[in-house]
Order: C-alpha cells, then sequence, then structure tokens
C-alpha cells in the first residue's frame, strides 16, 4: 500500500492512471446511460430538467478530462519511457504528482453528486450543470446561485495543473531522455504524437486556466467579466473556452492516432507507410488546431470575414486528417494482416473517425453550421470523432500493450465480442443522432414532444448506447478475469518493432538491463537493410539504481482540494490551510534527498 | 548558451539540463496564461461603464520608478547568477540578497498603487478597468511574489553554505524565471500605462 502511496515508477503510475480513469470511464458511461434512458420515448419522466443538466454536463466533464486524457495518460506513462529508451521519465516525483492531482480533482467533481446537504441545496446533488463548455452566462451567481458552477471551475482548475506537469515533464522526457541512437526521426510514432499533444497540452491549459479565474472572479469577487450589466462580453468566455477547447479536441485525438500508427504496422508485418509524412502531418495538425476555435462560434454574429477565415481554416485540417489515413490504409495494403482485436480497434478507429471527420467539414461550412449548431447533428459529430476516434484507439491500445503492462494476454474470444458489439452499439447509437439532429431535435433538453417525429432515433440511440454499455462489461470482465491467470505473456506477443518489446513483460522496475544503442526506426524487425538489435541480457551487468519513493507528491496534492473545499465553503482559513500544506509539500519535495 | 560543467550530472539527449528544459516549457506556457491575460485587458479597453478611467488615475511616473527598480532588480540577478557561477558566494549572497529586496521594493509600489487607486474610487468590482487592471497585475504581483519568496530562500540556503557553485544551475534557473516576469512586466507597463 505504502509503495503505491509513494510510488515514483513510472509504470506503476501508468497502472495507477488506467485504473483511476478507467472507473470515471464507467461514471461517466453511466451517467450516459441514464440519459439514453430518459430519451427512449417522448416526454420522458425518468428524471427532472435539473438532473438532466446535471448529468449531460457530468458526463462530458468526466470523459474528457477524467476518462480520455487520462487513459491517454495511462500509456504515456507506461510505455513512452520504454519506448525511448529511458529507464523512467524526466521528472518522477512530478509524475506522481500529476497523477495524485489528477485523481484528488475528479474526486472533487464527483463528490459534487452528494455534497448538496452540505450546502443547504434541496437534494442531494450540486453537480455542475452549465454544460462543459459552462457557456456564460448560465454560470453568472445571478443565474447559478447554487455551488454547482463552483464545483466546475476548481475542479476543472485542479485538473489543469495535472495536465501542464505532465506536460512539462513529457516534453522533457522525449526530448531528453533517448537512448543513443534514438534521434528524433527514430521515435515511435505514438511517441511522436505525445510529443506533440504535450506541446498543446502547455500553450491550451493556460488559457482555459485564466478563463477559470475570470469566471471564479465573477462568482466570488463580484466583477463582471461575463456579466453584461457591468459591459461584460460573454462571447469573451466562448473565446477563451474554444481557443482552449479546439487545441483540446487534438489533446484527445493525436495520442489515438499515435496508438494506431503503432498498431498497424505490427499486425500488418509493414513499417508505416510514410512515417515522416505521419509524423509531419501530426505537427501540421496542431498548428491548424490553433486557428480554428471560433468555428464553435458561427451562431455568435462573429461577421462573414471571421467566418470564412475560420471556416477555411478549418477544412484545411482535413488535409493532413487525410493525409495520415491514407499512410494508414497504406500501412495495410499489402500486409500480412493479422485479425487480432487490437488491429479490428485499429480499424474502426480509421472508418468511424472518417465519418466523424465528414461531418465535421459540413460543421466548417459556416452555413450549414448554422442549421446544425445546437442540434443533436453536433453530438453525433464530437461522438464519432471522440468515441469512434480517441475510445477505439485507446481500445487498440489497451489490447496491444495490455501483456506489456500486466504480463498477461486479454482474452481474444472475449475481445472479438467486445470489438463487434462496441462497434455496432456505437453506430446504432451515434448515426441516428445525425438524423434526430438534422430534423430539428435540439440537445441539452430534457424531452422532446412526439410531433417532433423523432421518436425512432432516439428509440435507436437508446438501444445502441445500451449495447455499448455491454460490451464494455465485457471488456472490464476480460481486465478482471486475465488477472486470474498466471503472468506468462512473452516479452514480444504480437511481434512488436519497437523497444518495449524488448524487455520482458512486465518490466523490471528499472526497465532495460542495458540501455540499447539504437540504429534504426524498427529495431526489434529484420528488414531488407538491416538486422535486428540484439537481445538485451536477462539480468542487469551491474545493479541499477532505482529511486526510492516520495511522499511529498501525493501531500503537495492533497493541499489543492483542500484549498477548493475552503473556497467552496467560503472559509478562509480553510483555503489557507491547504495553501500551507502545498507550500511545505513543495519545500520537503525540493529539499529531500532523491537522486534519478 | 553555454552549459556549466559542474552542473551537469546526467547525460542528455538534447545536452540541455533537464530541469533547464522543463523550465523553458514552463515560461512558454506562462506566455500563454500572461497572453490571455493581456487580451482580455484589450478587449475590455475603454468598454467601463463608469470611471474612474485608466487615464484619471494611473501614474505613470511613479510606475516609471517601479519598472526602473524591477529592471535594477534583473541586473542584480545577473550579477548574483555570475558571482555563483565562480563560486564567488560572498557576492553571491549579496546579489541575491539585494535582487530580493529590489523585488520588495517593487512590490511595496505595487501594494501603493492598489490603495492609492481604491482610495480614489477604483474596486476591483468597480468596473472593466478596475477588474481587468488588478487581475492583471495582480497575477505579475503574485508571480513577483513567488520570485521573492525563491530568492530568499536561496539566500537562506547560501548563509547555512548550503548553495554554492555546484548550485549555479539552480539559481540560473531561478534567475530565468525572475528575467521572465521582468520581460512580462514591460510588457504590462507599455500595454497598460504608456499606450492609453
Amino acid at each position: 500500500m505504502k509503495s503505491w502511496l509513494t510510488t515514483t515508477d513510472h509504470k506503476r503510475i501508468g497502472l495507477l492512471y488506467f485504473w483511476t480513469a478507467f472507473g470515471f470511464f464507467l461514471i461517466g458511461g453511466t451517467e450516459a446511460l441514464i440519459i439514453r434512458a430518459q430519451l427512449v420515448r417522448p416526454e420522458g419522466i425518468g428524471v427532472s430538467a435539473e438532473t438532466f443538466n446535471q448529468l449531460f454536463t457530468m458526463h462530458g466533464t468526466t470523459m474528457i478530462f477524467l476518462a480520455l486524457m487520462p487513459l491517454s495518460a495511462a500509456f504515456f506513462n507506461f510505455i513512452i519511457p520504454l519506448q525511448i529508451g529511458a529507464r523512467d521519465v524526466a521528472f518522477p516525483r512530478l509524475n506522481a504528482f500529476s497523477y495524485w492531482v489528477f485523481l484528488l480533482g475528479g474526486l472533487l467533481l464527483n463528490a459534487s453528486f452528494v455534497a448538496g446537504p452540505l450546502f443547504g441545496a434541496d437534494g442531494l446533488s450540486v453537480a455542475p450543470d452549465a454544460g462543459w463548455f459552462a457557456y456564460a452566462n448560465l454560470t453568472s451567481r445571478q443565474f447559478s446561485v447554487g455551488p454547482n458552477v463552483d464545483f466546475w471551475l476548481l475542479g476543472l482548475q485542479i485538473l489543469g495543473i495535472a495536465s501542464l506537469a505532465a506536460g512539462f515533464n513529457f516534453i522533457v522526457t522525449i526530448l531528453n531522455m533517448r537512448a543513443p541512437g534514438m534521434r528524433m526521426l527514430r521515435l515511435p510514432p505514438f511517441t511522436w504524437m505525445t510529443l506533440v499533444t504535450q506541446f498543446l497540452v502547455i500553450t491550451a491549459f493556460p488559457v482555459i486556466t485564466v478563463a477559470l479565474v475570470l469566471l471564479m472572479f465573477d462568482r466570488f469577487f463580484g466583477t463582471h467579466f461575463f456579466v453584461p450589466s457591468g459591459g461584460g462580453d460573454p462571447i469573451l468566455w466562448q473565446h477563451l473556452f474554444w481557443m482552449f477547447g479546439h487545441p483540446e479536441v487534438y489533446i484527445l485525438i493525436l495520442p489515438a492516432m499515435g496508438i494506431i500508427s503503432e498498431v498497424l504496422p505490427t499486425f500488418s508485418r509493414k513499417p508505416l507507410f510514410g512515417y515522416t509524412v505521419v509524423v509531419y502531418s501530426g505537427v501540421v495538425i496542431a498548428f491548424l488546431g490553433w486557428t480554428v476555435w471560433a468555428h464553435h462560434m458561427f451562431s455568435t454574429g462573429l461577421g462573414p470575414i471571421a467566418d470564412s477565415v475560420f471556416a477555411g481554416t478549418t477544412m484545411l485540417i482535413a488535409i493532413p486528417t487525410g493525409v495520415k489515413i491514407f499512410n494508414w490504409i497504406g500501412t495495410l495494403w499489402g500486409g500480412q494482416l493479422r485479425f487480432t482485436t487490437a488491429l479490428l480497434f485499429a480499424l474502426g478507429f480509421i472508418a468511424m473517425f472518417i465519418i466523424g471527420g465528414l461531418s465535421g467539414v459540413s460543421h466548417a461550412a459556416a452555413p450549414a453550421d448554422l442549421q446544425q449548431t445546437d442540434t443533436y447533428y453536433v453530438v453525433a459529430h464530437i461522438h464519432y470523432v471522440l468515441f469512434g476516434g480517441t475510445i477505439l484507439g485507446l481500445f487498440a491500445g489497451m489490447y496491444y500493450w495490455w501483456p506489456k503492462m500486466t504480463g498477461r494476454m486479454l482474452s481474444e474470444r472475449l475481445g472479438q465480442w467486445h470489438f463487434w458489439l462496441t462497434l455496432i452499439g456505437m453506430n446504432l447509437a451515434f448515426f441516428p443522432m445525425h438524423l434526430s439532429g438534422l430534423f430539428g431535435m435540439p440537445r441539452r433538453i430534457y424531452t422532446y414532444s412526439a410531433e417532433l417525429g423523432v421518436t425512432r432515433f432516439n428509440q435507436l440511440s437508446t438501444v445502441g448506447a445500451f449495447t455499448i454499455g455491454i460490451a464494455t462489461l465485457i471488456f472490464f470482465w476480460n481486465l478482471l478475469s486475465t488477472h486470474r491467470r498466471p503472468i506468462n505473456a512473452p516479452n514480444n506477443p504480437w511481434g512488436g518493432a519497437t523497444l518495449e518489446w524488448a524487455m520482458a513483460s512486465p518490466p523490471p522496475v528499472y526497465n532495460f538491463t542495458v540501455i540499447p544503442t539504437v540504429a534504426n526506426r524498427l529495431p526489434l524487425w529484420q528488414t531488407e537493410r538491416h538486422a535486428p538489435m540484439e537481445p538485451l541480457p536477462e539480468r542487469p551487468p551491474a545493479p541499477i539504481h532505482v529511486p526510492g519513493g516520495s511522499w511529498w507528491p501525493m501531500i503537495t496534492a492533497l493541499g489543492m482540494p483542500v484549498m477548493a473545499i475552503g473556497a467552496l465553503s467560503r472559509l478562509l482559513p480553510i483555503v489557507l490551510v491547504g495553501a500551507a500544506v502545498v507550500i511545505v509539500g513543495i519545500y520537503r519535495w525540493a529539499y529531500e534527498p532523491f537522486e534519478t | 548558451m553555454t552549459p556549466h560543467p559542474v552542473a551537469h550530472a546526467h547525460r542528455t539527449s538534447m545536452g540541455l539540463d533537464s530541469r533547464k528544459m522543463a523550465f523553458w516549457a514552463f515560461i512558454g506556457s506562462e506566455c500563454l496564461l500572461f497572453g490571455s491575460l493581456i487580451s482580455t485587458y484589450l478587449v475590455y479597453k475603454g468598454r467601463s461603464l463608469v470611471g474612474p478611467y485608466p487615464h484619471e488615475v494611473l501614474n505613470i511616473p511613479f510606475t516609471s520608478f517601479s519598472t526602473f527598480d524591477l529592471l535594477m532588480s534583473s541586473l542584480a540577478m545577473v550579477l548574483a547568477l555570475a558571482a555563483v557561477q565562480r563560486g564567488d558566494m560572498k557576492q553571491g549572497k549579496l546579489w541575491l540578497l539585494v535582487t530580493a529586496l529590489l523585488g520588495m521594493v517593487f512590490l511595496g509600489g505595487q501594494f501603493w498603487e492598489f490603495s492609492h487607486f481604491v482610495r480614489e474610487g477604483l474596486g476591483l468590482t468597480t468596473n472593466l478597468f478596475g477588474s481587468t487592471f488588478y487581475v492583471l497585475t495582480g497575477t505579475h504581483g503574485a508571480h513577483v511574489t513567488v520570485g521573492v519568496i525563491w530568492l530568499l530562500t536561496l539566500w537562506v540556503q547560501a548563509l547555512r553554505g548550503k548553495l554554492g557553485q555546484r548550485q549555479a544551475l539552480t539559481v540560473e534557473i531561478t534567475g530565468l524565471y525572475w528575467h521572465f516576469v521582468d520581460v512580462v512586466w514591460i510588457v504590462i507597463f507599455t500595454v497598460v500605462y504608456l499606450i492609453q
């Protein structure tokens, strides 16, 4: 127990990230199922409008910040040091700190579901209820009196600290901790996409931090940043939010693109087609991702010039994305395909992401977007890219790397069930949303009338959502049942080409018995030009120093929710106690003996 | 940028110490933080519904002195780092303390300025100018405060003999932070005070 609380081992932190994020994934999924149960028929009466607002807000917030980002982080943590030939990340304690801040921020957000009585609310739940993008002036104190939005803005500030700390850590790790010979253009594509993602994280998160701080001043101290009666402009919130929000969607999708760029070559027995172009198009996507935020705001009336510019930049992103898709197909072409679950999920990613990408281009056309804004068509789009894209990519990564992470193979038979039910379920759930949206069903409304003519589409969506739920339970069972089996996965069960497959499964605490010298991009493969790398020795020839654990990352992280609780309950002493914990933690951390 | 030989315990792929690289990334991130705050200030410029307005309260001669003071603290920081790098801890201690003191003078000036503005009727919630001004300059002041505490920590460590030439990189990183906060102030001074 203590060894887990104080661990600074990137592999253990990766597993902590995985299980925590998977737990939040199940919570966010349950929220989605309640939403779908409510909408299965017109005039549904299962939940109240207030509860419905909380459910869709927490579903979006949870899935984005507590499930998808940290599931990617689980792979960053576990896989990146192995892929670049390092013994750990650059700052192991900062890495532990990121995890604990993420966990505590997530718990704080979800505590709002049961914190009502503490705040004198009528009901049990005071969960955030203003949508995951929390538009002003729904969030002003005037229209949102309770602590709901306070939970959201404080929780997200805490989670931002976790993301930023991890961002600095992984940028330095990837740039600075590479094994000898591991040049930048020999990095595995997953590592490359992680690097690009972290640059987006450290540039986008400060922007939302400022937005959240301004909102905090509005709500706690009576300023008027987003309050029109004091001259403030609610549209400024949208600008700041989407300046973060659009890079954020690439923060969510680029790691998944990296994962399938590992899975497709392995199961095609072919190197990634156009490796350099795939890498550079990832960089281009990230750059362009910073220039498109106002396409979320066409209906605010930005004017024809702004609309045209943002429509143009948005459509440009289709080019590097299309380049990647053709390269993935080129990788498969003529390969010796092995249809494992990991490959199926990677193929599912390509197909589903194309559908999501096409509906994305239809949003980019500003006149069409005016018809689509705030309808279920947008909900369909976001789920094709974030579920069909990110989640299918993450599942591909789970089947691919689970043997490396735990030493146990997942069941391929259950995996096939998982894949097909997920694919059928997601199309049943999300495809009809295009139609219900085009027929005029608004998003975020807790009920609809039969005259709208969208009942059948909603029933299909609900059946699909529960199919996904069953598929996810099968996957959960797959994860749990393998834990009763012996640890017997081979070093390289899939015949992968990259360094993480050169060591035991799971890897020893020091990772590499000897730090390898990398001579090419596919070190474990025999190709026309080179022979595979010499196997690493079974045991390290000399003792390897492994840094010990530390309590201070967790203790420093603990101060932050304490500060947030003090702010929520308007008790300055508690805020100060939390701040004192943070300050003491930082000092003890800085001056404790810890050799990396 | 010549890496200091004694400060490099680990071989790194880029030849740059990992802590320093992380700090450069942090500074890049901070640019977006201050960029967002400055943008907010500019977007709301001239949109206050009631006074006091900027030209009624801002005191350019006084703030010019504060700016000069902060610039001199950057000079002191350079001298402190140079002294620590050549192992002259006597000078190193002196200049670390001078840097921190100049930072405190700046903070004192900001405190005086804020309280003066409040007396003139410009509170945090009075108008958009007040809100954007206090949040922007206050965020900067918080950064200076962190810098002063950091510098004093190094000074105390130096007094206890725990900061020497081997820790020159720590001082260098502190200096990066301090110079960055100084540069941000130059931008704020220009945008808020000089271009009204």
